[in-house]
């Protein structure tokens, strides 16, 4: 099974992703330049962290309109998994595949730091190999990570059970104290109304190993696989019922 | 400019140091961008594209509002007397 990593000029989170999909047994993971146009190939797709474009304008504004993106959006809309992570999250949110934006952190600064989130959602396809409640631990590093979406959009987001993922202290609470960057109702990760794009500011590509002090991202990574491996299943089953018709 | 309902920590920040350095009054403080855009001719779509821009790239609607305004560059003698330049005040 194959991952698209999309490099865009500035991605810096391009090589953890590579690592942390080809460290797991049956995935594999591709670079793929920024300027191809297409992703025929690959089962799945990654938007990596970084700084694309140099985060000019406001991140993710300009590498929406880089030329592999029209085949992000087309393959989206064909029900492929997409992931963003940190910059691949704004990048998403630019590029409308995913609603509200990532603004400036309410402390104004960079933060760096191991954050506990909590799975609202288990069913998801990047999150069911958790149960709900279960808390994943993974690394931030962001200035600009603030989740906002205007009230109806909220509420949106809540009603379709859109939002995966919460910041949360360790027993589980979802509490400012938990919040690293303002986020409105701690939101970390959100998925389309479809379920097939999700966004995420924390970093599950660093921490898809113990020795990284986490390996819960390798969790949003085998989801994805066990998801796409049931939908082939489901392909394929049906196949055979085609075949003894023609019999 | 960051619509009202968006947090605006930055304009916080600074709002709170213009208190502090004696200006009580201040009541509340917004940051955006500003822009000065040259463009040459003036095409009866011209403005309709610039508005395209504004929308598409140089402002994102979920979050900010923009505002452009024309005005004529005063030529000197090498400059293109169609130059126009817009400003446009964004984030």
């Amino acid at each position: 099974m194959k991952f698209a990593v999309i490099q865009f000029p500035g991605s810096n989170c391009d090589q953890d992703c590579l690592a942390a999909i080809n460290g797991l047994e049956g995935l594999r993971a591709e670079y793929v330049w920024h300027k191809e146009t297409s992703l025929d190939d690959f089962d799945a797709i990654v938007l990596p962290g970084g700084f694309a474009y140099g985060d000019y304008l406001r991140c993710g504004a300009i590498a929406r309109f880089s030329p592999i993106m029209r085949a992000v959006v087309s393959d989206s809309r064909a029900g492929k998994l997409v992931l963003g992570t940190c910059n691949g999250f704004q990048v998403l949110c630019e590029a409308g595949l995913l609603p509200g934006a990532l603004v400036r952190n309410r402390s104004l600064r960079f933060v760096c730091d191991m954050v506990t989130m909590r799975v609202e959602v288990d069913d998801s396809p990047f999150t069911h190999g958790c149960k709900k409640g279960a808390l994943l631990r993974m690394p931030v590093a962001h200035g600009e990570g603030c989740f906002f979406a205007d009230p109806e959009t909220l509420r949106e987001l809540n009603a379709n059970r859109q939002v995966i993922l919460r910041y949360s202290d360790r027993d589980g609470r979802i509490v400012p104290e938990a919040n690293p960057n303002g986020s409105i109702e701690n939101i970390a990760g959100i998925c389309n109304r479809e379920g097939n794009v999700f966004g995420l500011m924390p970093h599950p590509d660093r921490a898809s190993d113990g020795r990284l002090g986490s390996a819960d991202g390798a969790k949003i990574f085998r989801s994805m696989m066990q998801t796409i491996r049931a939908s082939r299943r489901t392909t394929a089953s049906e196949r055979p019922a085609a075949a003894r018709q023609v019999a | 400019m960051p619509k009202a309902a968006v947090l605006d920590p930055q304009g916080n920040a600074v709002r709170d140091a213009m208190r502090h350095l004696g200006m009580p009054e201040v009541r509340s403080v917004r940051i955006g961008k500003y822009m000065e855009i040259d463009v040459d001719g003036q095409n009866g779509d011209l403005e309709a594209r610039l508005h395209g821009l504004c929308r598409d790239l140089l402002s994102n609607p979920v979050i900010e509002d923009y505002e452009l305004q024309a005005s004529e560059v005063r030529g000197s003698a090498s400059a293109k007397a169609t130059a126009r330049q817009a400003e446009v005040r964004s984030e």
